[in-house]
């Protein structure tokens, strides 16, 4: 292969170059779609950010001409979208939307994506990249994928293809080995980008400049100065209708399995020698191998599950999760997830990381609390320091972005007492850009060919390595009660079972 | 600004910078003490001179620059035969509700007569906020104030375009660009048309025309000859071509031949009577037959390529306007980046347009 010179015109520039490509998404009418997708392309393209040439294939099980999707899809647009329409661009956008219905396993469908694609290779005089997104029910991830290889349209000759695949991938490690299988038969690794919109979020990806741009942290970022660590993900909302997907999946399989665990990834990662996605994804799969899955008796002693019962949020009474429409009466699945992780290697060892995640708890946040150990003699304590605290660093994901780290001061005054003061960083008063859509970062990366923010197979299967334990101990449990808590609440008072001697959850 | 937006105001007639910056923390102070909630914006200082009679004019314009407000806005209005200095500090913020953390963005207008402007910095420096960035934006000329606020700035914003003659703003970006940062708009007016031209030849199967380049087109507003010259400027800094003066053909034409290696480029410069200053269009060929255009279109750019067997293909680029607003907002946004290619384009736009002798 002949190396080709790198492009001189893309230095300095802000925006790199994407070149010019199909984005088909499967399940076009589909809710993340209507949200999300549509909405993220029209920002893209109100930039100035889409490919020179880009086209639009929605493809969906709903019978819909062109014309009928692409009303839908302004509708979306309109009603979504964090920046105004301009009438001009979205007409434009809108005009290069195409629409296929179909099954996702009929043949049919694919030969008619196939004649669409060809039709606009055509009429672009070249071969463009294809980017095919699997924002679908996860049952037809595999579907899908095979029927593309079957039409053979996971052929990159003289083009760029990929394809994006959504969260869930795989429901446990072994439907996750499986689909890794299914679509590595069909498709290189290098052109699967596995989705965790977390990953896109500014302030996840600024995980690493804090940590790796600053000299101040790392020294102190190993088991000689953390006493333990927290990462929260509270919802003040319920499952909101979404009793289908939220039965099957559970708040384990719903936040901790991806997002989370990602966190804690990049949270105690070895720094990586180049911020490339292999070498990233290296280290993030070295730790995240370093989680000792637990085995099935030490299950009940480092996760807790519940269920909110009723309760009050927000002044408004609400009801409990088995009485919420489409879940069973009897239901077992866990609304509320907390467990304790240990990592076994030599920055971490000791350290417990607790996890905590659920449903209408108290508020909504998203947070990672480095509770760093007590100085190891205190100089002032008989002049009344009783205020003094250890050093806490947190680094807050939503709403309020930003990092807060707490310091021991002295209260103005003739005597030598002191008392916790924060030292805050918040993205809304540092910076004067507003934060992208994580799905704009995404899409664009996607496009790009930049795996760096997508899940690699290896590290998708560690993750699913770490969860896969707990929740088989939890399938088989079916006689013990599941510890309940009051909607509005912080959590089951059983989570601080979890707790060694002397560590409390934050106050959400 | 969101028209909800409360304000606290203070002001004062002859008044000194020490009593300017004293407002500023009692104002601030009293908006936290009855909202904690509510934290001053640290991001970057804007130091604006202007004429007096214009003030309201700039003012105007920053109002409109979307959400890359400066977080302390300085205005100084210059008053001939004026004194004594009259403040005015604003406080704007929006009440944040829930738990959400509101912003406080700060601007102080000082009118000051043409005598203060020598000494400057001695009234911005006390008045500034403190560990963030300083940049400098002087829209009516007043070399005596950037000399003045040069050791303190950071960032010198300035607009090639705005000045009538384009190889004196483009000498002038020059020798600023040796005490500070510069962020040119009329370099920011090229930024997407850079964008295109850098995308049309990132395909690997393209990259080698970028090496083949025999013409370049630029077509601009009547007042935006430097954006154009910029834009030639870069291509050829970038792609190593050694640029010689343009010489005028007719009036508003433009024309050099550039050398790169052994084959020549020639690059044409073309006015329009587009209303909005910047690119109204950019072609590039190659001698085979090969060329692309872009040229402005509702909701983009209407991109035109000819193969080299001559077939053309006609397309639309998307993309929506940033408008003069929305370019002085980059420009502030631009302030905490550093283009690394301003400065060898600037060079090669003053070997293209040299200093009048």
């Amino acid at each position: 292969m002949t190396a080709v010179a790198e492009n001189p015109l893309v230095e300095g520039l802000e925006r790199l170059p994407v070149h010019p490509t199909v984005l088909v998404i499967f399940g076009a009418t589909g809710d993340l779609a209507h949200r999300k997708l549509l909405p993220a392309l029209y920002n893209l393209a109100h930039q100035g950010a889409l490919p020179e040439r880009f086209e639009l294939i929605g493809v969906s099980r709903s019978t819909y001409e062109h014309e009928e999707f692409q009303a839908i899809a302004r509708e979306s647009i309109e009603r979504f979208s964090r920046t105004k329409p301009d009438p001009a661009v979205l007409d434009g956008l809108l005009a290069e939307m195409r629409y296929i219905p179909g099954v996702f396993d009929d043949d049919n469908v694919y030969a008619e994506l196939g004649r669409t694609l060809d039709e606009l290779d055509q009429s672009a005089g070249y071969p463009l990249s294809r980017v095919f997104y699997l924002s679908t029910a996860p049952q037809f991830f595999p579907v899908i994928v095979g029927e593309l290889g079957k039409a053979g349209l996971n052929r990159a000759e003289a083009r760029e293809t990929r394809v994006v695949i959504e969260k869930p991938f795989g429901y446990d490690l072994a439907s996750a080995r499986k689909l890794n299988a299914d679509v590595l038969e069909v498709f290189d690794e290098s052109e699967v980008f596995r989705i965790d919109h977390y990953l896109g979020k500014e302030t996840v990806q600024n995980m690493m400049a804090f940590r790796f741009a600053n000299a101040l942290f790392e020294p102190v970022w190993n088991r000689n100065f953390v006493d333990y660590v927290q990462i929260s993900a509270a919802e003040d909302i319920g499952i909101e209708g979404r009793a289908g997907y939220y039965e099957g999946a559970g708040a384990l399989r719903d936040l901790v399995q991806n997002h989370m665990l990602q966190l804690v990834a990049l949270l105690t990662m070895e720094p990586p020698t180049a911020f490339d996605a292999n070498r990233l994804r290296d280290e993030k799969l070295k730790v995240l191998e370093a989680i000792v899955p637990p085995e099935p008796e030490q299950v009940p002693t480092m996760a807790v599950r519940a269920q909110y019962g009723s309760g009050v949020q927000g002044g408004v009474t609400v009801r409990g999760y088995r009485a919420e429409d489409g879940v069973a009466p009897d239901s077992r699945t866990a609304s509320y997830a907390a467990l304790r992780l240990q990592i076994s290697n030599w920055r971490w060892a000791g350290v417990p990381f607790y996890l905590r995640t659920g449903k209408h708890l108290a508020r909504k946040v998203t947070e990672i609390a480095v509770q760093l150990k007590p100085v190891p003699h205190l100089a002032f304590q008989s002049q009344g320091s009783i205020g003094v605290q250890p050093n806490l660093v947190v680094l807050t994901v939503q709403p309020d972005e930003g990092v807060s780290i707490s310091l021991g001061a002295k209260i103005p005054g003739p005597r030598m007492r002191i008392r916790p003061v924060n030292m805050e960083f918040h993205y809304g008063t540092s910076f004067l850009s507003q934060s992208p859509e994580a799905y704009e970062r995404l899409i664009l990366d996607a496009m790009r060919g930049d795996a760096t923010l997508f899940t690699r197979n290896d590290e998708i299967e560690a993750l699913w390595g770490i969860v896969d334990p707990i929740l088989t101990a939890w399938k088989q449990d079916t006689d013990s009660e599941i510890a309940q808590y009051p909607a509005g609440s912080q959590g089951p008072l059983e989570a601080n079972t979890l707790l060694h001697p002397g560590h409390s959850w934050r106050r959400l | 600004m969101e028209a909800a937006l409360s304000e606290d105001v203070w002001s004062a007639r002859d008044t000194t910078p020490d009593e300017i910056d004293d407002a500023l923390r009692e104002l601030l102070h009293e908006r936290h003490a009855a909202n904690n909630a509510l934290v001053p914006a640290r991001v970057l200082n804007l130091v604006v001179v202007v004429d007096r009679s214009w003030k309201g004019e700039i003012a105007n314009r920053l109002e409109r620059v979307g959400r890359y407000h400066a977080s302390r806005t300085v205005l100084c209005a210059v008053e001939p035969g004026r004194t004594t200095m009259d403040a005015r500090v604003v406080m704007r913020y929006d009440e944040p509700t829930g738990d959400a953390l509101g912003v406080i963005l700060e601007q102080v207008e000082i009118d000051l007569g043409e005598g203060h402007l020598q000494n400057l910095h001695s009234v911005v420096d006390p008045i500034r906020a403190a560990e963030i960035p300083t940049m400098i934006w002087c829209p009516h000329g007043h070399a005596e104030a950037v000399e003045s606020l040069l050791p303190l700035t950071d960032v010198i914003l300035l607009d090639s375009d705005e000045e009538p003659e384009p190889a004196a703003a483009l000498a002038r970006a020059n020798e600023l660009l040796t005490s500070a940062y510069v962020v040119d708009l009329a370099w920011l007016r090229t930024t997407p048309w850079r964008e295109r031209l850098a995308a049309t030849f990132d395909p690997p199967g393209r990259r080698e025309l970028l090496w083949q380049i025999g013409r370049l087109d630029a077509r601009h507003q009547a007042s935006s000859t430097a954006s154009a010259v910029l834009l030639a400027g870069w291509l050829a800094s970038r792609l190593h071509w050694r640029a010689t003066p343009l010489s005028a053909r007719d009036v508003g034409e433009l024309r050099a031949v550039a050398h790169a290696g052994d084959r020549d480029v020639e690059v044409c410069l073309d006015s329009s009577d587009q209303l909005v200053p910047g690119l109204t269009g950019v072609t590039v060929a190659v001698p085979e037959g090969w060329s692309l255009s872009l040229d402005r279109a509702p909701g983009g750019l209407c991109a035109r390529r000819v193969s080299a067997g001559g077939t053309e293909s006609v397309w639309k680029v998307l993309g929506a306007s940033r408008g003069e607003g929305g370019i002085l907002g980059e420009g502030v946004r631009q302030a905490l980046l550093r283009d690394p290619t301003y400065g060898p384009a600037l060079a090669h736009a003053r070997a293209f347009y040299p200093a009048l002798a």
